[in-house]
Order: C-alpha cells, then structure tokens, then sequence
C-alpha cells in the first residue's frame, strides 16, 4: 500500500486523532494488514505517539501487522461442525494451501484462521471465505470452493 | 480549597479537596503499600495493591487508595483482616510473574503471601506501566508501549526512538517494582532486532 493512499485516508477522516481506530479499520480492509510505514504516517499526521498506535493495532484482533493474503479462511471448529467432520475439511484445507491455523502462505493467497461456531451450525461443517459461507463441507467440496478463489 | 475531615485508621486526617486517600494518608505519616503510583505521574489503579477499606453513609467498600479522592467523613481503614487477604492474594499472583522480584520482597513477607501458591510464568513484567507512562508523561519520549493484550500484554521500545533516546536516559530501569533488568532486556532486544515488531508476532 502506498503512503499516498494512506494520505487519501487520513484526509478522507479529517486527520483526526479522535478516528484513529477507524482510519486503522480502513487500512486493514483495503490492505489486509498494517504495514508499518502506515502506522508511523498515521503517526505523524494525526500527532499520536507510536506506541499508542501501536498498542492499539495489537490490541484488536481485527488488526494484523504481518501481511495477509488476499483471501481470509476461516473455518469452524464449533461443537456441531466437530461432531459433522470440521477436522477432516481443516485437514484437506492445510494439505490444499499448506498452511496451519494462524498462518499465511507465501503467494500472500490464503490466510487461515479457525473461529468456534459461525452461527449456522445446521450447516456444519461450515467455512467462511472472505465472509461468505460455505456449509456442508467435505474434503472433495473444500477442494472445488477454494479454486474459486484466485 | 475547601478542607475536607476524615478518619484514617481512626486518626482524624485534614486534607484538601480533590486529593485522594493515598495522599491524605501520606500527608498524615500513615503508610499505605502501593506499586504502580508514582508521584510525578498521573494515578493508574493497575495493581490494586494500595486497597483499603472506605466507609462512608454506613456503607463499607473496598477501594483503590491510590484512586479514591477524599470525602468529607469518610472512614479508611488501611488493614484488616480484608485488605490483607486481598494484598496476599495480588502478591501471590504477581509472584507467579516475578517469582524473584527484590522490589516485592518486604511486602512479601509482611503479607506472609505465598511465592509457590500459583503456577509460574515468569514474563517478569506485572503491568503496572511505570516505565511505560514515566516515559510518556515525563519525558514525552514515547520510545516504549505496550503492545498485545490480557494475559500476552507486555513492554515494546519502538527501535528507532529507542537507539536515539534511551541510551542517555534509562530513569525507567530503576522504577520497576519487580526487575530494573526486564525494561534493559526489552530495552537490548528492541535495539538488535532489526524487524522487532514482525518478530514478535510471528513468535
Ligand atoms: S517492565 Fe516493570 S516498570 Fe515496566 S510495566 Fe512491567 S513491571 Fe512495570
Ligand atoms: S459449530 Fe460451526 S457454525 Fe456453529
Ligand atoms: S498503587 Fe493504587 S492501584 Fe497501584
């Protein structure tokens, strides 16, 4: 992401240190992480010490200040989709992208990321890609949705 | 200023509007514990260490003295057999973090608070931010923050602020109340790494 965008987005917020947070959200969706050159920008124009950003970026979980790939997987381990073979789809989802829970591949493709219980349990197994859903997982399923995602 | 009466361990304390109980009871020569509270700093209530009990309209409380501003009439008890058991009890759990910490010792003992009660995990840092807010509010330097949260929360120097100010300064090593050693650690760890903040997300 380059500073220039960054500037675009303080702007947009009026260079508030009161929108911090917001300005930080903004960044991350657009860019999937905050790189660091981001927060000592946002640093400088907004006058707020870079500790203080930085606490606040490792505080939230929203927030990731190592990069991330352009699509967010994540997938249920809730008790339904346990019981419905959740562990059988996150095997086949790390053989697939070769990555474990937490972790990003080097393409900057997928991130992976288990979450416990989604909220559509009757669906389970169940994944979230980028925010839509998947349910009825089995590992030949996992394999079609994720070459949807380029 | 209005003068404000109140009674601390049943002396009739004078003290000034707006002051708290910690300040009140110094004022007066009675000594209440504290960890996180530094004069030249703003009040924190992190450690919860300087409780006592405040009575006031019949009604007893357990509160922050460090925090507590005085009222007229109040009633401060600084020991009971309460407030010892809860100072025992955040010794104890601070233990679990600084099981070796000089800076607690004589509270240690005077609590008869046990070392071995929890289970040890040693981060030496108990979070009470004096380093952390001595550099902000004193020096306005901000070369050391806290980053993550809750139980993973601990100190961070930004290297670039760090390698240009600390090295002539380091007035926060001797505040620590539990190892002057755990802010010099992060102090050299910030200074070597050279991708600090990547590589401890990535631990
Ligand atoms: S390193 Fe020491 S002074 Fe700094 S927050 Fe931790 S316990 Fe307090
Ligand atoms: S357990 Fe997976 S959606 Fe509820
Ligand atoms: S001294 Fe009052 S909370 Fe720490």
């Amino acid at each position: 992401m380059d500073i220039a965008r960054v500037d675009q987005i303080i702007d947009k917020h009026n260079s508030e240190a009161s929108s911090l947070i917001q300005i930080l959200l903004d960044i991350q969706s657009e860019n999937h992480w905050l790189p660091k050159e981001a927060l000592e920008r946002i640093s400088e124009r907004l006058q707020v010490p870079y500790t203080r950003i930085q606490h606040i970026a490792t505080f939230y979980k929203a927030f990731s200040l190592v990069p991330k790939g352009r699509h967010q997987v994540h997938i249920c381990m809730g008790t339904a989709c346990h019981v419905r073979g959740a562990q059988r789809v996150l095997d086949t989802l790390q053989d697939l992208t070769g990555i474990k829970p937490g972790e990003t591949d080097l393409d900057l493709k997928y991130s992976l990321e288990t979450v416990n219980c989604l909220g559509c349990c009757a669906l389970g197994p169940v994944i979230e890609i980028d925010g839509k859903i998947h349910g009825e997982m089995s590992p030949t399923r996992t394999a079609d949705t994720l070459k949807k995602y380029e | 200023m209005n003068e404000i009466l109140l009674k601390i361990d049943g002396r009739e304390v004078e003290a000034k509007e707006g002051m708290t109980i910690l300040e009140a009871a110094q004022n007066a020569g009675i000594y209440i514990p504290t960890l996180c509270h530094h004069e030249k700093l703003e009040p924190y209530g992190a450690c919860r260490i300087c409780t006592v009990e405040a009575e006031s309209r019949g009604q007893t409380r357990l509160v922050a003295a460090c925090l507590y501003p005085v009222e007229k009439n109040l009633v401060v008890r600084t020991r009971s057999e309460k407030v010892d058991k809860i100072r025992k009890m955040i010794l104890e759990l601070l233990l679990a973090h600084a099981p070796d910490s000089r800076g607690l010792q004589d509270l240690v003992e005077e609590y008869g608070a046990d070392k071995d009660r929890f289970e040890k995990e040693a981060s030496f840092c108990v979070h009470c931010g004096l380093c952390v807010r001595y550099c902000a509010e004193v020096k306005k330097k901000f070369a050391v923050g806290f980053v993550n949260r809750g139980a993973r929360r601990e100190i961070s120097f930004v290297p670039e602020i760090a390698s240009k100010e600390c090295w002539n300064c380091k007035e926060c090593f001797p505040l620590c109340p539990t190892e002057a050693l755990q802010a010099a650690y992060v102090y050299t760890e910030a200074l070597i790494s050279s991708l600090p903040r990547l590589g401890r997300q990535m631990l």
